[in-house]
C-alpha cells in the first residue's frame, strides 16, 4: 500500500498493541504462529475482533464477531468510517497533514447509516458502532486481512475500504498501529519483492521509471522494456487469444488451483509448450510437454524467503534431492546457457548480492546479517543500521517534505459478487483452508494427521434441515460451472444461506470446478470466495467425485 | 560469559532513529536493564537485573526450566543456597539481587540434588534426559537404594485421588506404564515423565492455547493426561507438538524417534540440524530439520526466534512427508 506492496507492522506489534481486527482471516486455522501473537495481545488485554462469516476458531477468541453476508465487505467498512466521521472521532490532524480525498470519502460513505449496512451486510448496527468506535479510540490498533478480503471480484477495493479506516484514524505509521495482509504462502511476499509481478523491478521498483530501468540495464547489458508484463489471470486469458502459446509454469499447480478448474485445464491442453518445474509430478505436470524435476526450495535449496511482516529469512539446504532433481538456480542458468545468454553457476548469495545492489530496500541486508539478527525487515538500506519495524512513519513527519507525498483515500464502490443468487443457485458457496491441509494438497496430502476430516459440503444445521441431509450423506453440489459430490457435514458456525468447503483434495472433490474465475481488474484475484451453488440428496450411495 | 552477553544483546533497545526530525522514538524502549553484582561460590558475577539466579551460575542442572516459559519450580534440582534465606531456593526462578551471595556447591546443596535425582530416578526413566546421567554422577545419586523398580502399572489414568496402595517397602514406586502409541505423530511415555508441567503450560494460556492436557491426580498418582484421559485423536489436540518442544525428558517425542529408537537406529552423532523457513503459509516459522541419512527424523524452532518462540503448528511440525522417501 501507498507504493511499498506489504504489511506495515512487526508480529512484535501485534503482541503490543491495544485493538486487533481480523478481517477476512480465520488465522487460528490458517497463521496458526501469527495467532500466537495474537494471543499474546489478547492475553495482555488487547481486544480482538473478527469478521468473517463464519463464526470461526478465531472468532471464538474475539471480544465481538461481526458475520457478514459474503461480499459484504465495502459497506460493512463504509458504515465503520461513517459512524467514525459522524462520532467525531476522526484523527484530523493526521488526515489534514497526511492524507487527500476526505471530503470524497465523508461523501461517498454518507449513504452507509449502521442501518442500511445492517441491511445489507447482515451485521447489527450496533455491532457495527461498536466496532467503529473501538478502533478510533484506541491507542494503537491493528488491522489484519486474509483472502476473505483479497479473493473478490473486487478485491483491490475491499483493500482500500479498510484502508480508509486505518487512514481515518491514524491507525498506520506508528508502533502498535498498522495494516497486515497475513500472506498465504511462504513466499507471497518474496516473489513480489523479487519482481514477480507485472508492474515492478525487484524492491517494488516501478518498471515505467526510466530512472530504475536505466540502472537495471546498465547492470544487465541489455535494455529493459517500458511496459507491465501480465499477471496469472491476464495470461489465461491471453491463452484464450492465442497471444500466449507458451508457457513455462515453476512450483504452481494452476489445472487444480485456479477458480474454474475445467477451463483452465483446457487452456493449458491448447498451449503450443507447456513447461514445468516442479517438486511434483502434479496434475499440471501431467499436461506438460516438458518437466524439470526441481529440489524442494525450502529444504534441499539455499536462499531467502520473505514473511507477512517483510522479514527476509534464509532458507538452507538439509536435505539432498532425490534423483535426477535439481536446484532452480541450476535449471534456469542451464535453460539460460541454451538460449544463448552465460551465467554462469552462480551461488544463492551471488544471486541475492546482485539483489542488494539493484534493489535499495535490500542493500543493507547481507547474508551475514541475515544469519546474525535471525532475519531482517525490509526496507534495510545500509549495513550499518535498521529502520524501524513498521513502514510509513514519514506520513506523521512535522516537515512537509520528509512527509511526502499524502496517502490518498480511495472510494470503494460496493458491487455484489459476480455469482448471483437465485432460485436455482441459492446457497452462497465459500472456500476456505483447514488447519492441516494446505491448497489442493501437494505438500499436505502425506501428513497423517489423526483427526482430519474427508472434504465435505459444510452446511448450516438450518439449511441441512431444510434440505434433509444428514451428515456424512452424500449430496450433489451444482455451481453454473459444474457439479461435485460430496459428503455432507454440518457446522454451527455457518448462517443459513452459507456453505463452506476447501480446495484440499481435488482428486476426490474438486472444488475449484465449482467456483468462479471472476477477477479483480487490478489484482487478478479469482473470486474463490463467492460462488452461488445449490445443494440436492443425491440418491443411491456412489462414491464421492466429480462429475461434468 | 557468552550466554550472558547475548542475554543483555536480547534486552538491547530495537532500533532508534535520531536523525528524523518530527520522529521521535520510533519503537517504545524498555527502561537500561543495569547489571547487578552477585557472588558465586565467592567469585563476582555481573548479571543483568531481573534475571535468574540461573542466569549467573551456568552448569546448574535444571529440569523443569523452560527458556520459553514462565518457571514453575517444579523439579527443585536447581537449588541453590544463598546467604540469609532459611532454605534452598530455585535457581530458576529466584531473581538477582544486589550484592546477593549464592553458593551453588555446599554440602547442603549437593545433598537435596542428590536426594531430588535419587527420587526422580528411582520412579523415572531417565534414559533419554539429557544430563540426567552425568548429574546423577556428579552428586553420587544411588536410585537404586529404594529397592528393585516396581512392575509397570496399566491402570495409572483410572486411579482415584488418595486411592493409592502403600508399596511393600521392598520395591521402589515407580511411574512405568506402556507408552501412549495412538496417532501416527508422536508418542506419549509416560514413564519418563517428571510432571515439570511444561508441556501443560506450552498446550495452555503461554503459548498454544489448546489446553488439551492437564494435570490429573494427586500426590505420586498425578499424571499428565487428556481430558478424561481419552486418546489424542479424541481430544483437543492439534497436533502442534509444542508440547515435544519444551518436553525435558523425551517422555514426548516424535513417533520417527520413537520407532527410531526402539529399533535401534536413533544416532544422533549422524544426524543434523539445519534451520531454515516453513513451506507452508505465509507467517515464516523457522523450523529445524534434525536429519539422519538424508531422512527428516525430527523438526523443531529455535527458542529465540522472534517469529516462532520455538511453536510452530502441525504443519511446520510434521508436514515434511512430502520430501521423504523420493528415491
Amino acid at each position: 500500500m501507498f507504493g511499498a506492496g506489504g504489511g506495515t507492522s512487526s508480529y512484535r506489534e501485534i503482541e503490543e498493541t491495544d485493538l486487533i481486527i481480523l478481517w477476512g482471516s480465520n488465522a487460528r486455522e490458517t497463521h496458526p504462529i501469527f495467532f500466537h501473537h495474537v494471543l499474546k495481545g489478547v492475553r495482555d488485554g488487547a481486544r480482538l475482533f473478527v469478521v468473517d462469516p463464519r463464526r470461526t476458531g478465531s472468532a471464538e477468541w474475539a471480544d465481538g464477531w461481526l458475520g457478514l453476508n459474503v461480499g459484504t465487505d465495502i459497506p460493512l467498512a463504509n458504515a465503520v468510517a461513517r459512524e467514525i466521521i459522524h462520532a467525531g472521532l476522526v484523527n484530523e490532524a493526521f488526515v489534514g497533514r497526511a492524507t487527500t480525498g476526505f471530503a470524497e470519502l465523508a461523501a461517498a460513505v454518507e449513504p452507509w447509516t449502521p442501518e442500511a449496512a445492517e441491511r445489507e451486510t447482515g451485521v447489527p448496527a450496533a455491532a457495527i458502532r461498536e466496532l467503529a468506535h473501538a478502533y478510533a479510540r484506541a491507542d494503537r490498533a491493528q488491522l489484519c486481512w486474509t483472502l476473505g478480503i483479497t479473493e473478490h471480484h473486487n478485491a483491490t477495493d475491499n483493500v482500500r475500504a479498510l484502508i480508509n479506516l486505518a487512514l481515518l484514524t491514524g491507525h498506520v505509521g506508528r508502533y502498535g498501529s498498522g495494516l497486515n495482509p497475513l500472506r498465504g504462502q511462504n513466499n507471497v511476499q518474496g516473489g513480489g519483492d523479487m519482481g514477480a509481478i507485472p508492474n515492478r523491478l525487484p524492491g517494488f521498483q516501478d518498471i515505467l521509471d526510466p530512472a530504475v530501468r536505466a540502472r537495471f540495464g546498465a547492470a544487465y547489458g541489455r535494455e529493459i522494456q517500458p511496459r507491465h508484463g501480465m499477471h496469472l489471470t491476464q495470461m489465461l486469458e491471453a491463452m484464450d487469444r492465442r497471444e500466449l502459446t507458451t508457457a513455462y509454469c515453476v512450483g504452481e499447480n494452476p489445472a487444480q488451483s485456479e477458480a474454474d478448474s475445467g477451463r483452465t485445464v483446457e487452456r493449458l491442453g491448447d498451449l503450443d509448450h507447456l513447461v514445468v518445474q516442479d517438486i511434483f509430478l502434479t496434475r499440471t505436470a501431467r499436461l506438460a510437454d516438458v518437466v524439470l524435476p526441481a529440489s524442494a526450495a525450502w529444504c534441499e535449496s539455499e536462499g531467502t524467503v520473505t514473511n507477512s511482516e517483510r522479514r527476509v529469512q534464509r532458507v538452507r539446504k538439509a536435505l539432498d534431492p532425490p534423483g535426477a532433481a535439481r536446484d532452480d538456480i541450476a535449471i534456469i542458468s542451464d535453460l539460460a546457457r541454451r538460449l544463448g545468454h552465460d551465467w554462469g553457476a552462480p551461488s544463492a548469495e551471488e544471486i541475492w548480492d546482485e539483489v542488494r545492489s539493484l534493489a535499495p530496500i535490500f542493500a543493507g541486508m547481507s547474508y551475514r546479517r541475515l544469519e546474525e539478527l535471525q532475519g531482517v525487515q525490509w526496507p534495510c538500506f545500509t549495513e550499518d543500521r535498521l529502520e524501524p519495524p513498521y513502514l510509513h512513519g514519514r506520513l506523521w513527519a512535522a516537515d512537509p517534505e520528509r512527509r511526502g507525498t499524502p496517502a490518498p483515500f480511495g472510494i470503494p464502490r460496493h458491487r455484489l459478487p459476480v455469482d448471483v443468487l437465485d432460485e436455482e443457485f441459492p446457497l452462497r458457496l465459500t472456500t476456505g483452508r483447514r488447519l492441516d491441509s494446505y491448497n489442493t494438497g501437494v505438500q499436505s496430502g502425506g501428513l497423517a494427521f489423526p483427526a482430519r476430516r474427508e472434504e465435505a459440503i459444510e452446511l448450516s444445521p438450518e439449511d441441512a434441515e431444510r434440505l434433509g441431509l444428514a451428515p456424512g450423506e452424500l449430496a450433489r453440489v451444482s455451481s453454473r460451472r459444474a457439479s461435485v459430490t460430496a459428503p455432507v457435514a454440518v457446522d454451527p458456525a455457518l448462517r443459513p444461506g452459507l456453505a463452506f468447503m476447501t480446495p484440499h483434495f481435488p482428486d476426490r472433490v474438486d472444488t475449484n470446478s465449482l467456483t468462479i474465475e471472476a477477477t479483480d481488474p487490478i489484482a487478478g484475484t479469482a473470486e474463490y470466495k463467492a460462488t452461488a451453488i445449490r445443494v440436492e440428496r443425491l440418491s443411491g450411495d456412489g462414491p464421492a467425485g466429480e462429475e461434468r | 560469559m557468552t550466554e550472558r552477553s547475548e542475554e543483555i544483546k536480547r534486552h538491547a533497545p530495537v532500533v532508534t532513529r535520531p536523525d528524523e526530525g518530527g520522529l521521535t522514538t520510533v519503537v517504545p524502549l524498555a527502561p537500561p536493564r543495569r547489571l547487578v553484582d552477585v557472588t558465586v561460590d565467592g567469585e563476582p558475577v555481573r548479571v543483568p537485573e531481573g534475571s535468574a539466579i540461573l542466569a549467573a551460575c551456568s552448569g546448574t542442572p535444571t529440569l523443569c526450566y523452560g527458556d520459553t516459559l514462565t518457571p514453575k519450580n517444579a523439579c527443585r534440582v536447581c537449588v541453590v543456597e544463598v546467604t540469609g534465606s532459611r532454605t534452598l531456593v530455585p535457581a530458576c526462578s529466584r531473581r538477582v539481587e544486589p550484592g546477593m551471595e549464592i553458593t551453588t556447591d555446599s554440602e547442603r546443596v549437593r545433598h537435596s540434588r542428590r536426594l531430588v535425582l535419587e527420587l526422580l530416578g528411582s520412579s523415572t526413566d531417565l534414559s533419554t534426559t539429557p544430563g540426567a546421567a552425568e548429574w546423577s554422577e556428579e552428586y553420587g545419586a544411588w536410585p537404586e537404594r529404594f529397592g528393585p523398580r516396581g512392575e509397570p502399572s496399566t491402570d495409572r489414568d483410572a486411579r482415584h485421588p488418595g486411592a493409592h496402595e502403600a508399596t511393600d517397602g521392598a520395591t521402589a514406586a515407580t511411574v512405568a506404564q506402556p507408552a501412549k502409541v495412538d496417532n501416527d505423530l508422536y508418542v506419549r511415555d509416560y514413564g519418563k515423565c517428571i510432571l515439570c508441567y511444561k508441556c501443560v503450560d506450552a498446550c495452555g494460556e503461554q503459548w498454544q492455547n489448546t489446553f488439551a492436557i492437564g494435570v490429573a491426580g494427586r500426590g505420586f498418582d498425578a499424571r499428565i493426561s487428556t481430558e478424561h484421559a481419552a486418546p489424542l485423536p479424541d481430544s483437543a489436540c492439534v497436533y502442534c507438538g509444542n508440547c515435544i518442544e519444551v518436553c525435558p525428558t523425551g517422555a514426548l517425542s516424535f513417533k520417527s524417534e520413537y520407532d527410531m529408537r526402539a529399533a535401534g537406529t536413533w544416532d544422533e552423532s549422524r544426524q543434523t540440524e539445519t534451520t531454515t523457513i516453513c513451506t507452508y503459509c505465509g507467517v515464516g516459522c523457522n523450523v529445524t530439520l534434525h536429519v539422519q541419512d538424508n531422512e527428516i527424523v525430527k523438526v523443531g524452532s529455535p527458542h529465540d526466534n522472534p517469529v516462532t518462540h520455538g511453536n510452530l503448528c502441525v504443519k511446520g511440525r510434521f508436514g515434511f512427508q512430502h520430501v521423504q522417501n523420493r528415491g
